[in-house]
């Protein structure tokens, strides 16, 4: 079970993607594990053929246990485990397995989706419970069959709809159709009954669990790291003029949003001005050579996560974008893969959306840094000795005294916004 | 595009950002981004689709067309 962040001790796999006797290459998806974050795709870190699965679907284990064995490719022959799937030293400590009511993994969710399965109508016939995608397609099949008397209830697509808006659930609904079908008048009728049994609400679970996870590692970042806050007014006139006459000649999903040139310059920063990426580890600093630019990304209906943009400082702006755009949109999915979820070496946080002026932000320990975006805003702003208007953005750089001091942080910003006004440059 | 086609497809893109929007109750001259909590990234997927699926080369000089349902109704009606 690898560590998905500095905040994981344990973790539930929801889903195996590989079986004994599956060649893999490093970088393959293997499993899928469950955290109080997200699923994670966890990655296969050599190539090799599966040999055996030891945790099975719907178990939460600690960080460390081994979730599979692996031979080497080429003696793929012999059953010989030479390899565990996870390099963390810590021993194979199996805590009894914590069922889970019906898991599904987000694969499984997905096709669900696609099929139109309703979750919460399929038994799970995977270990405690989970539902496999065996189930899904059986569930599917069913549906699309139509099996007038016995076994499943046919459901509308309108009352499924209403359904889920009203918080009813399905298997409890008698159907009043003469077809023996469940129609949006029997979902009303039951929805006017105040005895209804809602549905679990496992995505409020999830919330709150991810509300735990911040608040743990946030109260330690308060209790553990000196802050100090520096700020600075950005003109950002010259860098969206620039971006607007560039996205003029360009198709809408091509386009470079504000957001991307401020990432840009802080991950140009964080690599010219030492002492800002990296982590704080066993007392010392350790400096990163690459900038693993960490995005705080809200999610709807709550929670917050902050996985990274590999390289960000290597991506010209339009790569950088769709990498934005990609990790975000996964993010709020619920897909991020292990090594976006432990590797930020600095992290943004841009609530200019929000209407915030301005933004002093907490690091995610290890990190020592953390960069604060607010709203561009049109100000009156004094340019060679003439009053205008100016849309300016305010950076605030929170750091972390143990490493660095004013003066640096003083010149991180001014390497930010140096950036900023020379667009062309990021 | 008639306004009820536009509207119909407004409703349909936002609610593919946000699939469980109360998008009926969110008045006609209110803006978007704030009712449902938009980013710059929801929002320009959202401009993306309307333009892919309108046909109609949408500019970021139009964003401010866009930004409430009835303005967004207005903009693609009478794009044709």
């Amino acid at each position: 079970m690898p560590s998905l962040g500095a905040d994981m001790d344990q973790g539930t796999v929801v889903e195996w993607l590989v079986r004994p006797g599956d060649t893999v290459h490093k970088g393959d998806i293997m499993a899928v594990v469950d955290t109080t974050k997200a699923a994670v795709e966890v990655e296969c870190f050599t190539a090799g053929v599966v040999q055996e699965l030891l945790v099975e679907p719907g178990r939460t284990v600690p960080v460390g246990t081994v979730l599979a064995t692996l031979a080497p490719a080429e003696s793929a022959a012999e059953p010989e485990p030479t390899a565990q799937a996870v390099p963390e030293p810590r021993p194979a400590t199996q805590k009894p397995a914590a069922r889970k009511p019906a898991a599904a993994g987000p694969q499984v969710r997905k096709l669900a989706a696609e099929l139109g399965v309703d979750l919460a109508t399929v038994r799970g016939s995977g270990k405690a419970g989970a539902i496999t995608r065996a189930d899904i397609q059986q569930a599917a099949e069913r549906k699309s069959k139509p099996v007038p008397t016995s076994g499943r209830t046919k459901v509308s697509p309108y009352a499924r709809r209403l359904a889920d808006e009203l918080g009813v659930d399905l298997a409890t609904i008698t159907p009043g159709g003469r077809d023996g079908a469940v129609h949006a008048a029997d979902i009303r009728a039951t929805a006017g009954r105040p005895e209804t049994p809602r549905r679990p609400q496992p995505k409020r679970d999830r919330v709150e669990a991810m509300r735990a996870t911040t608040a743990g590692l946030m109260a330690r970042s308060k209790r553990e790291i000196p802050h100090y806050y520096l700020t600075t007014s950005v003109d950002m006139f010259i860098a969206l003029e620039w971006s607007h006459k560039r996205n003029r000649e360009l198709p809408v999903p091509d386009r470079i949003l504000p957001a991307a040139l401020l990432l840009k310059a802080t991950a140009l920063a964080a690599k010219a001005v030492p002492g800002f990426n990296g982590h704080w580890i066993d007392d010392r600093f350790e400096s990163a050579s690459t900038v693993h630019l960490g995005i705080a990304v809200a999610m709807r209906g709550g929670g917050l996560a902050a996985p990274a943009i590999l390289d960000a400082s290597e991506l010209d702006l339009t790569t950088l974008m769709a990498r934005l755009r990609d990790l975000v949109k996964r993010a709020r999915a619920g897909r991020l893969r292990r090594t976006e979820m432990t590797s930020a070496t600095i992290t943004v946080t841009n609530l200019g959306d929000l209407g915030v002026d301005t933004v002093h932000g907490v690091i995610y320990p290890p990190q020592v840094a953390l960069v604060g975006f607010g709203k561009v805003l049109e100000r009156p702003w004094a340019v060679d000795g003439l009053l205008g208007v100016r849309p300016i953005v305010t950076a605030t750089l929170s750091a972390d005294h143990r490493v660095t001091d004013g003066h640096s942080g003083a010149r991180f910003l001014d390497v930010l916004s140096g950036r900023l006004r020379e667009p062309e440059t990021l | 595009m008639t306004p009820d086609q536009a509207r119909q497809l407004v409703r349909a893109e936002l609610l593919r950002i946000v699939p469980d929007a109360a998008i009926d109750v969110i008045p006609a001259d209110a803006d978007l981004r704030e009712e449902l909590e938009l980013d710059s990234l929801d929002f320009q997927s959202f401009v993306a689709q309307l333009s892919e699926r309108t046909g109609h080369r949408i500019d970021e000089d139009d964003y401010g067309h866009l930004r409430t349902l009835a303005g967004c109704v207005e903009f693609l009606a009478t794009r044709d």
